[in-house]
This record gives C-alpha cells, structure tokens and sequence, in this order.
C-alpha cells in the first residue's frame, strides 16, 4: 500500500490537490495530510464525533470515510466556521456558555450542532439532545452544550 | 472577609483560550507535528497472565520503513523506590514494569515491545511481526478472589504491609490500614436499628476524549524534549528523570492543550517508551498516539470494590456506630485508591465509634491510576445507601436524618483530623429547601433519590510569574496544565488582586522550563493553590508598582497608597496603566507557595428516576447538585465542574464497566461497549452553589471538581428503590442488573 493518489477536493471553499494513500481516512487526509488538526481522533471508530465533518453538506465521521472519497466533494471543518472575521454564531455561544472545558470534543460538537440547525433552524432541547447523541463530551454533562445550540437558534430568529 | 466588594470574581468572562478553541486552532497533543517525525505503536500482551519466554523483534525491524523497536531490555532497571505523583504514590519499579512488561504480562494489554517507524500504518504491520512466546498462568480478576490463600500469585515479591508490620509470604494483599475511634462495640449496643450491607462495584476509567499521546525528541546531546497532554509538566519531568535514568535538567516537558485528564493523565505511559524509540532511531522526533482501545485496556482506570458497611443509629436518628470494610482492586500493581475511599467514606457525619478497614489488593487488570476523588465515588456509594435505608428504618425524612448528625466545624474527620469552617449543614438545608426537593414527584416507577458527599481537596505547589507591560496589562505566565478553564479562574484572581480588568490580564501555561515547580492539575487545587501564586504574585507587583511610583513623585514609598488600580499620593493619582506607560525598568513579579489552607467541599444530590420494569432501564428525570464551592471564583466553570461531576457518577451508576471474558480479555475496549452518557442520557442539571467562603484562602477557594461525582451512584440507588422497592447492592445498574434485581424480588 506504498502508492498514493492525487484527491482533489474543496475544503472550507477552496480547493486542493493532495497526495492520499486508500487507506488513509479522511480524517488522516485533513490532519495529516492538510494540516486541519481541528478534527480530532477520540476513538477512530465512529462512536464519540470528535472527528465529525460535514461531506457535501452531510454531518460524517471522517475517521469512518476513505480520504479517497473526498475526490470531487466538498468537505466542511471546525476552521471554516468563522468566517469574514467573526465566529459563527454557534461558536461565539459555546464561549458565552462555557459550553467546553477541556475543548478537545468542541470541534465535533460544532459540526454536529451545524448541521442540525442547517436543516432543523428551530430544535426543541429534546431533539438537540438526540442529533448530539453522536458526540461524546465526558466534562460538560452536556448542559451547557445543549443550552448554547438552543440559544444560538434563537439568536438567528 | 467580605464577598460583595469583589469587581472580577464572581463575574462569567470569555476564557482567554476561548478563540482557539472554537475554531479549532488550539494545539492539542496529537497535534504536535515535527521535522522528521516518526510513529511510534505499542504491541500489548494478549494475556491477562504470562511469563515472556522470548520474543523476536527480527522480522519488524527488517520491515522498510522501521526504525527502531524496543522492549523492558532498553530501560534501566530501576530499585524499589516511592514517587508521589500528587494524586498517588508509586513504586517506581513497578512504574518501570508497567511501561514495558519486565519478565511476565500482568494484564491483557500490558505493554511489551513499541516501533517507531517512518508512519504509524508501518508501525502497525511492524507490531504484528513481532514474536512472543508466552507461558500462559493462571489469573484472577476479582479482589476478593485474589485475596485467597489459593489465588494465584501476580508479583513474587509482594509482602502485605499490615498496619506498618510487613508480612514474611507471597500475596496480592499489598496493604492493610485502619482507621479507629471510640469503642465500636458500645456503640453499636446504643443503637436501636443497624444495618448492615455488602456492595460491589465495577472498575471505570476516566473516559477523557483524547487519548494519551505524546512526542519525544532525545538529542544528541541528550537533552530529551517532551510535548505531551498531562495535567503536569513536572510531574512527567520527575517520572522521565527516573524512570530512563536521565539527569532533570536534561528533561524539558511542554504541555500541550489537554483534551480531559480527571486523574488519568498524571502517570506516564508512551513518554518513556517514546524517548527510547527517538534515542534508539538515530535522535528523531517519534510521536505515538494511543487508540481508543489502547487507552481502556492499556491506561489505569479506577478500582473495581467490594465494600461491607455497618452502621447504627438511634431512635431519634443519632449516628451511634459505623464499621467499613473496603476491598479495592489495584489492578496488575499496588497503589488503589483505598486511602481516600476509607478518608472519606463517614466524612459527612459526626460519629464517635468507628472502624474502617482497607485493603489494596492486586490483580490481572491494568494498573489503577487516579479519577476524581480517586476512590471516593465506591465509598460513598456503599455508606450512602446504608444511611438512606437507616432514615427510613428510624422513619426520618433523608435529609433531615443527615442534617441529625452533619459535621461542623471543630468536628473530626473519619482519619483524624479536625474540620475547619465547613459548608454541610448549610447544602444540606439548601437542598431541604430547594424546589427540587419540595414538588412532589408522581407518576409510576418513579422514584426520588438523595444522597451527600464529602471531599477533602489539596492544596499542592504552584508558582507563577507576572511581567507589566508598557500598555498596563499583565502578562501573567502560569504552570498549571488548564484542563477546564482554568486561565480564566487564575487571571480573575491576579486582576482582582491587582484592581485592574480582567481583559489585561494575558495568560499563559507554560512547561518545566519556563516556570517554577507546579503540581499536577489534580486534587481540586488549582483555582485554589495557583490561585494562591498569583495572588501573592499581584501583592507583590502592588509593592513594587507603588515603589515606582514614589520614584515618579520623589515621595517615600509608604506614602503611597494602592486601591481599585489606582496608585494614590496626596491628590496624586496614576491609574495601573498610566504608570505601566511610564516604567523605565520593566516591573516583573513571581511567587511560589505550598498552600495549607485547603478547605474540604460537600455535595449534596437530589435526583429523580424511572424504571423500565421490563427492561430495567434507569431513565433519569430531573437532577439538581447542590454544594458547598466555597467562593465561585468563575460560576459558571463551577457549574460546569458540579455538571460533568454529575454525568460521570451517572456513567459509573448506571453503564460503564470493565467486561472480562473467561480467559481475562478486556472486550469492551471500545466506546461503543464501553458506554459513557451522552445527551441523550441525561437531563439538564440543575446546581446550586453554596457560597461558605474557606477561610484557608484569601478569596475563600474551596476545590470543587471532586465532590459532584460521588453522590450519583447512591442518589440514583436510593432513588431507584423509592421507585420500584429494590435495593441495588452492584455497580452499574445497568439494565441487567436492574432486571435480574426485579425478577428476584418477584
């Protein structure tokens, strides 16, 4: 498995060329490969969503996708959020909540709460809690987590 | 002391690493990337106990791409030799054994051989060319089994120090200790109801979301250079310099951004292993990373127990006696936390006739390593289930039975010492009171559970550093690894203390060589010790500042006067910042201390549950935390600590536990198996900060991170009982459990 491929993809809305081995994980291509150490490896089997990217808009695993599958997609990180030189309002509500302690599930859980508030602008708390059910956080409880995705929706109305 | 007057503490600022951490920027361990790195992997025993016959390292070191490879042979063998690591004492040659199995595996996933190579998929295929011929030994999981005159022996050399007297045979008991009072006999006569239970609980690991990683750099000049995620530095420096037999001074250790530790990430594993690899490679970096599973099988969780509680009390619920015995599972090497768990097992009350007995017993699981009130959560769970079932015996509400016999200040601790101004009685009538406590929980299996905690804290060793700059902030440089935001709660002091705005106040945590000697992140003593650094650090910029001043004016130092940052002469005024602008000589403070005046923290749980009858299913309704902080330097990370407290004493009530098949393989090593709450899990939970300032500390600091994870287990036990008429006696009460529970009881 020494050979690698060019993957040509768009990240964060600019696009890229780089060299993949197939059995890197898209994970390996944006930390390794791309230098976006913002995902984070916690389990690198799909259970805690430290590593939780969207892929043409849909919330993945990117421990669980082939960096070869990235090729003509595009792929959205924790380093795009902010953008224009303000954070994303999700961002600047997990700070004002204390929303992280540790901060090393943070990306994941921005991610995650990204896309459900792209598709749900709206959660009640119940169907928070269930859309983040697939990122673990051992220091919060998740409480603040759940009230900074709730006040970030309300803040967009 | 008063509390009001305060203009930063108190308060709720963004956390000065904030930004970083949101957008991903901040540099965690597996961040570190350096020129010329190689991957270090770990090949671990497939045995739970084996004696190493040999083992071949010729095919993975002729595998392209290999560039070094290790075993226990390249350590140095290290004496018997005692380390306190601030949160646990170890024996060193133990340590040694743990980070490279010496002559036999004690557990299934102790390390034996590591590769670095030129990426970790290499190192990988490396691992599997590895060849060790084992002799497979018999082995025991349990303690109490392993406690037998016929259970198999984990370590030839192992004698029980019995009260002090050490033993003349073979063992796994390593130790022995008691704590004793008044004539347990007679008080026991006293009593009108005891009562008298057994209990067992799982072994739990801390569950921090990245796993353990680290990378080392030895040199040629053999300055060794570690970037590592710990909660300290120089407790890392301190376990390299011994373990590899390396002078401190050649050691420099850079914490990086830690994501979770709770005990876990005091103990070294990979640092030593890596530094050898990057001697051995011809002095190239070598990173090595664990996997998830690597990090449950390989890492030390916290004892499995059994736990026997008696206690007695009178009609009108006077505590007249209580009797402990806790076993605790050390895993492969001594060291559980027994000590603490008998510390603090009858903290919260007044009683005159006890006896505590511990044991700390080895056994085929890994090495047991520190989480959050190392060995308190098993205590608290057994002797707050016995004193819910006592309350009910003597017909008294919960709290009220324990408000009958709370300590106060000026009463003994369970080990000895007196309790200073404490805050029990004062959580316990916030929790009476509480709206919580007062609306009545309907519905059917329903249940509503309570339950207290005591915890004693640590003080620790702190330095820090702060420089003025030009523009009157504060460069303030600190050693404490801030694994919940803690720049936040330090920086809030040193502005408080210098009456200038917490914005300029810049923060940084720095490694062994760019500050004093700091103890670990652990024990609940930072925003109290570090804390105390930088409050001695702001008096001493005050003095030097006024000094300059005095120089400015041409006045005598004492005239001038020093408040709300601003600097005072007659009708002379500079504000901090005005003066900073006019320095010639830069302004520079540090301080080291060893505070004493830690101040123990209780908790006091209420929670509501209901039980799936037919799949014993714990759901939790409705929780609320209440407990004595001491002042809340930054509320909200306080609510935070109560929270995650919370959720982990959750974990450990009702999911999470370390599964062994037949022949002592670990098969949960996965987070999917090994399952911790998630937000589905949980309700939102509710606190209350119960301000009893600690009179140890010039802002009133009490460590708050430990208290909140003890009470879950036997509030949700007690609960679980109000619902359904069951008393759970085993760790977790997971749905099995629950179900078998309720089938035996028909």
């Amino acid at each position: 498995m020494q050979y690698k491929m060019i993957v040509s993809t768009t990240v964060n809305g600019s696009a890229v060329d780089v060299l993949c081995e197939p059995r890197q994980s898209l994970l390996e291509l944006l930390r390794d490969g791309l230098g976006l150490t913002g995902a984070k490896e916690g389990c690198n089997n799909g259970n805690c969503g430290a590593c939780n990217v969207l892929l043409d808009g849909v919330l993945v695993n990117s421990c669980l996708v082939l960096g070869v599958e990235a090729e003509g997609r595009t792929v959205e990180t924790v380093e795009g959020l902010a953008a224009g030189g303000k954070l994303h309002p999700l961002q600047q509500k997990f700070l004002e909540h204390a929303a992280l302690q540790c901060g090393i599930c943070t990306p994941g859980f921005l991610l995650s709460a990204k896309a459900l508030l792209d598709q749900n602008p709206d959660p009640t708390e119940a169907e928070v809690r269930h859309w983040l059910a697939g990122n673990l956080c051992r220091c919060t409880g998740y409480d603040k987590i759940v009230r900074a995705v709730l006040d970030a929706a309300d803040a967009a109305d | 002391m008063t509390t009001s007057t305060y203009k930063v503490i108190g308060s709720r600022p963004l956390r000065p690493d904030g930004v970083d951490k949101v957008t991903g920027r901040a540099l965690y361990g597996a961040d570190v990337k350096l020129p010329g790195m190689l991957h270090g992997k770990v090949l671990r025993s497939p045995h739970a106990h084996a004696r190493i016959l040999s083992i071949d390292l010729s095919a993975a070191r002729a595998l392209p791409g290999v560039r070094a490879v290790v075993t226990a042979q390249d350590l140095p063998l290290i004496g018997d030799q005692m380390a306190d690591l601030g949160e646990s004492t170890v024996n060193l040659r133990y340590v040694s054994n743990n980070i490279l199995a010496h002559d036999k595996v004690l557990y299934y996933g102790h390390a034996v051989a590591a590769v670095a190579a030129d990426n970790v998929h290499v190192a990988e295929e490396a691992l599997a060319l590895i060849k060790v011929e084992y002799e497979r030994l018999p082995h025991v999981l349990d303690g109490k089994q392993a406690m037998l005159p016929e259970a198999p022996i984990l370590l030839s050399d192992l004698r029980t120090n019995e009260l002090g007297k050490i033993g003349d045979a073979p063992t796994n008991v390593a130790s022995h200790l008691c704590h004793q009072r008044g004539d347990l006999a007679a008080g026991f006569a006293q009593a009108d109801v005891v009562v008298e239970r057994t209990f067992q609980t799982a072994m739990v690991h801390q569950g921090y979301i990245e796993p353990q990683t680290v990378t080392a750099l030895w040199n040629e000049d053999d300055q060794l250079s570690i970037w590592c995620s710990t909660q300290g530095a120089f407790s890392v420096q301190e376990q390299l310099a011994e373990l590899l037999q390396v002078p401190l001074s050649r050691i420099t250790v850079t914490p990086t951004e830690i994501g979770g530790g709770f005990g876990g990430k005091i103990n070294v594993y990979l640092d030593p292993v890596a530094a050898l690899l990057s001697r051995k490679a011809g002095h190239r970096p070598v990173k090595m990373t664990m996997t998830r599973a690597e990090v449950l099988a390989g890492t030390g969780p916290t004892s499995g127990s059994h736990i026997r509680v008696k206690m007695g009390a009178r009609r009108d619920g006077t505590l007249t006696a209580a009797e402990a015995e806790l076993i605790y599972e050390a895993g492969a090497y001594p060291g559980s936390p027994v000590g603490a768990g008998c510390s603090v097992i009858f903290g919260p009350y007044r009683l005159e006739n006890l006896q505590i007995d511990g044991y700390d017993v080895v056994v085929n699981r890994p090495k047991t390593a520190a989480y959050r009130a190392p060995g308190g959560t098993n205590a608290i769970f057994a002797s707050e289930t016995v004193i819910d079932e006592l309350a009910e015996a003597v017909g008294l509400d919960p709290v009220e039975f324990r408000l009958r016999n709370a300590v106060r200040e000026g009463d003994p601790r369970p080990d000895g010492p007196e309790y200073r101004r404490i805050g029990l009685v004062e959580t316990l009538e916030a929790a009476r009171t509480h709206p919580h406590y007062q609306t009545r929980l309907t519905g059917k299996h329903r249940g509503r559970g309570f339950a207290v905690s005591a915890w004693f804290n640590w003080g620790g060793k702190s330095s820090a550093t702060a420089t003025v700059n030009k523009d009157g902030t504060v460069n303030l440089i600190e050693g404490s690894t801030d694994i919940g935001g803690s720049r936040a709660s330090i920086a809030m002091q040193l502005a408080e203390t210098l009456g200038v705005a917490y914005d300029d106040i810049r923060p940084q945590v720095v490694g062994t060589a760019g500050v004093g000697y700091n103890d670990v992140t652990g024990g609940s003593r930072t925003t109290f010790g570090t804390g105390w650094a930088v409050y001695e650090v702001g008096k001493a910029l005050l003095a030097e500042m006024g000094r300059r001043a005095a120089d400015y004016w041409d006045v005598p130092a004492e005239s001038v006067h020093a408040e709300n940052g601003v600097f005072a002469h007659n009708g002379d005024r500079l504000t901090f910042r005005e003066l900073a602008g006019k320095l010639d000589v830069p302004v520079t403070a540090s301080a080291a201390v060893h505070p004493q005046g830690y101040g123990p923290g209780f908790g006091a749980h209420i929670v509501d549950v209901e039980v799936d009858v037919e799949t014993g299913k714990v759901t939790i309704l409705r929780y609320t935390a209440l407990q004595d902080v001491g002042k809340a330097i930054h509320p909200s990370y306080v609510e935070g600590q109560l929270q995650g407290g919370v959720a982990q004493g959750i974990g450990w009530a009702l999911n999470e536990e370390y599964i062994y098949d037949a022949q002592g393989r670990l098969v949960n090593a996965s987070l999917l198996d090994y399952r911790m709450p998630t937000a589905l899990d949980l309700p939102m939970i509710d606190t209350v900060l119960v301000e009893v300032p600690n009179p140890g500390h010039p802002y009133g600091v009490r460590g708050v991170g430990e208290v909140p994870i003890m009470p879950p287990a036997a509030a949700v036990a007690n609960a679980i009982y109000q619902a359904v008429g069951v008393r759970m006696a085993e760790l977790p009460m997971s749905p099995a459990r629950m179900a078998a529970a309720l089938a035996a009881q028909g």
